[in-house]
């Protein structure tokens, strides 16, 4: 018998998509039973007490949670989100129900060992409700009481060997495409350079010095799985510097439709048979490529690499040999300043362990970063107060026509001395020997 | 209840603590044909909805099937997934970033059986637990935010919201039959901790009250500088006001100034904002991640408001429908949703979707505004 009478919510059982109620309810039924008799270290019926919360904001269309508190765990500053119910004497089970982020494995492969690890432990010491993942990347344990945030991060450390995930003015959990491990177009590691950044930076993650959050995120290609360029303050996207590989006979054998374009992905409409001038070479941005007397030819030095023709042809086309990786960075949703996507910063960087040149240039932004930046700036905002002469100039990088999308519209350039000649130091006495008042 | 400890000395915080020790390494629990084949692999193939195919340079293959999952999960969900993945696989699996499940198996045979065996599995109230697709020219699972499940600043829910437009879009999601991959999102406040902003269809809370300002509480509870400095358009600033008889320090509101963006209710709890009848939703399209041909770009606001109608919100879902059905209508192949609207025109993108223009919709906050204006004569009728 439920706790809360939940109505409205019960019309989220029905559809085909999973409902989120149904499998909330599912574990208030499982907690109710309790057949391998847990000790339930925070309310047994807080799922309930989730439900009928929810309810209620369904019914009077605004949230029932607090304003987070400020709890965590000792010597870290983030990782842990303090939450409480404004509600507390209706809904006691989610009186306070705090969030635990989770550091993800690069690439989101997990061993069910690992999986119903996390399960027990969140089901001795939490709700029992997840999010599989966060928007962040982090395995996201919501629901939990102060008490057991210490034995939380003791469980994960010691059993579990693994660590919490970043809130706050801090690193962010870094995030990944599942890169190389499966993924003919990946151009770099990225879980490899994924796993090396987080660790490298675990006092950056743990212990907020930033002026606000900051986001790494690794795209193994310009596809963007991972949304690296919208989404993260420094974006590492994997590309290739030579030449797209071809295959002729895999190119005859799309042309000549035993090979499904596209791997398939478009197989449940009938766009009619594959056309390769004009779905692939038409459609090319830069019209780099050409098809003639059966065979296709790629000027790769005018290429761009937008992987339109190696989506469609993946078994004709296969990423360039010397790859790398282009960084952009400043990305960011709209609060404050409006959305920013990550701008071309370095076009390729190699990016092999241990990574070095990478860690430079992150190394010499956040110095300037937190230098400069306002409190609750992102880097982006940063870059546009400050301009993206200064970035070039706190990361060594030289100007570069692939900068810009194209040049300045106003002549407004803030020439520095040493670049005119004879400097700005003149004389007012000289001037009126040749120009009268 | 009994408080079970876990080994930890709260006299003694130090003693035995493991710290800055970061995730496990994916190694760990990369399945033995992935890890064989890492960096090595030749293509792939969606053979059909949900299940894709990948061979590598070795000739290893390996078969994986996706599912649809809501991110909100439970334990006992994730212990069913894990009981799958024992029998059929191994006992590895991997999550997708947008929140799918993938389950991979070595033959198309398995794969095959596994989907019908996931599609079978139901929720006592008769949803899927598993659907088998989310793959190709369709449209994939939302990523979204917390909503008012966990947060303190949303504008509507999220879990809902996503799980009313699944519903809804559910064909697209078992099927590959779009002119490219739709990606929708959705964010419940402006913060868009779902980062929202580059989306072929965006799901957005929005605010469009001023905050009310609990100027009992305001000088204990916030650092009235931070207040004014939070707001983006200077439309607070720091006064002091009677308060039953007695002056206390808060801070007053040109409302008229006011966008709405929540950003002085992030950093002074003394000013929500929250409302039933204000808050509400706006719909984004057109925004895009991948360089697919065309770049990266943002998504566009094309509906300003639609009231919150829990818990289905139908006035929400049927504009998605419209805009979804007139875009696989009308696109051509390869064409994401924002590049068939720049193709032919935004005012033609509102008329085919049939959807009001208002002057909400013309850009007014700073600079950029100006970029999204008509410069030239060059337009429908």
């Amino acid at each position: 018998m439920a706790k809360h009478k939940t109505p409205l919510l019960d019309q989220l059982e029905s559809g085909p998509w999973p409902s989120f109620v149904s499998d909330i309810k599912q574990e208030c039924a499982s907690r109710a039973k309790n057949a391998k008799g847990v000790d339930y270290q925070v309310p047994a019926d807080c799922p309930d007490d989730l439900l009928g919360v929810l309810e209620m904001s369904y019914v009077d269309g605004e949230t029932h949670w607090k304003h987070g508190g400020i709890v965590g765990v000792f010597g870290y500053g983030g990782g842990v989100i303090g939450r409480y119910c404004d509600q507390p004497e209706m809904f006691p089970g989610v009186a306070h129900f705090h969030t635990v982020r989770v550091n993800q494995p690069s690439g989101l492969y997990y061993t069910t060992e690992f999986l119903r690890q996390i399960c027990d432990l969140w089901e001795l010491r939490g709700s029992g409700l997840t999010n599989m993942h966060g928007s962040t990347g982090d395995i996201v344990l919501l629901g939990t009481t102060t008490p057991q945030l210490e034995e939380i991060f003791f469980d994960l450390t010691h059993k579990m060997n693994t660590d919490l995930g970043g809130s706050g003015s801090n690193l962010r959990t870094p995030s990944c495409c599942l890169g190389q491990s499966r993924c003919e177009f990946a151009c770099i590691d990225t879980q490899q350079l994924c796993h090396d950044l987080t660790n490298t930076y675990q006092d950056e993650l743990h212990r907020p010095a930033f002026p606000y959050k900051f986001k790494f995120k690794v795209d193994g290609c310009p596809n963007g799985c991972v949304a690296a360029i919208a989404r993260s303050d420094f974006s590492i996207i994997g590309t290739w510097r030579d030449e797209i590989r071809i295959d002729q006979k895999a190119v005859a054998a799309y042309v000549g439709g035993e090979i499904k374009p596209n791997a398939g992905a478009h197989a449940g409409r009938d766009w009619g048979k594959f056309d390769i001038q004009k779905e692939v070479v038409d459609r090319c941005p830069t019209g780099c490529m050409k098809f003639e007397g059966g065979k296709l030819e790629i000027n790769n030095k005018e290429c761009v690499r937008c992987m339109h023709c190696i989506n469609a042809m993946p078994r004709a086309l296969r990423i360039g040999n010397d790859r790398g990786a282009s960084i952009l960075c400043g990305a960011k949703a709209p609060i404050l300043d409006g959305p920013q996507m990550s701008s071309l910063l370095v076009p390729f960087i190699k990016a092999e362990e241990p990574y070095d040149e990478i860690k430079e240039i992150v190394e010499n932004l956040w110095d300037w970063w937190m230098e400069e930046g306002k409190n609750r700036e992102r880097l982006g905002e940063t870059m546009k107060r400050l301009s993206f002469q200064k970035l070039l100039e706190v990361t060594n990088q030289k100007a570069d026509a692939r900068h810009v999308r194209e040049p300045r519209h106003n002549p407004y350039i803030f020439w520095k001395e040493e670049e005119v000649k004879g400097g700005w130091q003149r004389d007012i006495a000289d001037y009126r020997k040749k120009h009268q008042k | 209840m009994a408080f079970i400890s876990s080994g930890y000395n709260p006299d003694k915080p130090m003693e035995n603590r493991i710290t800055d020790i970061g995730p496990r390494h994916f190694g760990d629990f990369l399945p033995p044909v992935i890890k064989k084949n890492k960096g090595k692999w030749a293509y792939h193939e969606i053979l059909e909805p949900g299940i894709l195919l990948h061979v590598a340079d070795s000739g290893d293959k390996v078969y994986t099937v996706r599912v649809g999952a809501a991110r909100l999960m439970s334990i006992s969900h994730i212990r069913e997934i894990c009981d799958i993945a024992d029998k059929f696989c191994g006992g590895h699996l991997r999550f997708t970033t947008r929140n799918n499940v993938e389950f991979m198996v070595g033959t198309e045979d398995e794969a095959k059986a596994l989907k019908k065996e996931l599609n079978g599995r139901k929720f006592a109230g008769g949803s899927h637990k598993f659907p088998v697709g989310g793959t190709g020219a369709g449209v994939t699972n939302i990523v979204h935010t917390q909503g008012w499940v966990h947060c303190h600043t949303p504008a509507t829910d999220a879990s809902g919201t996503v799980k009313a437009t699944m519903d809804a879009v559910f064909d697209e999601f078992v099927n590959m039959r779009l002119p490219a991959p739709v990606r929708i999102a959705m964010a419940c406040c402006l913060n868009m901790c779902g980062a929202v902003h580059c989306s072929d269809i965006a799901i957005l809370g929005i605010h469009r009250k001023p905050p009310i300002i609990d100027h009992e509480h305001l000088d204990n509870m916030c650092e009235v500088p931070l207040a004014v400095a939070a707001c983006p358009t200077g439309a607070i600033r720091p006064t002091k006001t009677d308060f039953q008889g007695k002056q206390v320090a808060t801070v007053a509101i040109k409302q008229e100034r006011c966008m709405f963006c929540g950003n002085c209710y992030t950093m002074c709890p003394s000013l929500p904002l929250s409302d039933k009848e204000g808050d509400g939703i706006a719909i984004m399209v057109g925004g895009k991640i991948s360089n697919r041909i065309t770049r990266p770009a943002f998504s566009k606001v094309v509906v300003p408001f639609i009231p919150n109608e829990p818990p289905r919100w139908p006035s929400m879902t049927k504009v998605i429908k419209k805009i979804l059905d007139a875009y696989s209508k009308d696109a051509r192949k390869y064409e994401r949703l924002g590049d068939w609207a720049n193709r032919i025109g935004w005012e033609r993108f509102f008329e085919k979707c049939g959807l009001e223009f208002s002057h909400h919709l013309i850009d007014d906050f700073r600079d950029p505004a100006y970029y999204t204006w008509r410069q030239t004569t060059q337009f429908k009728f």
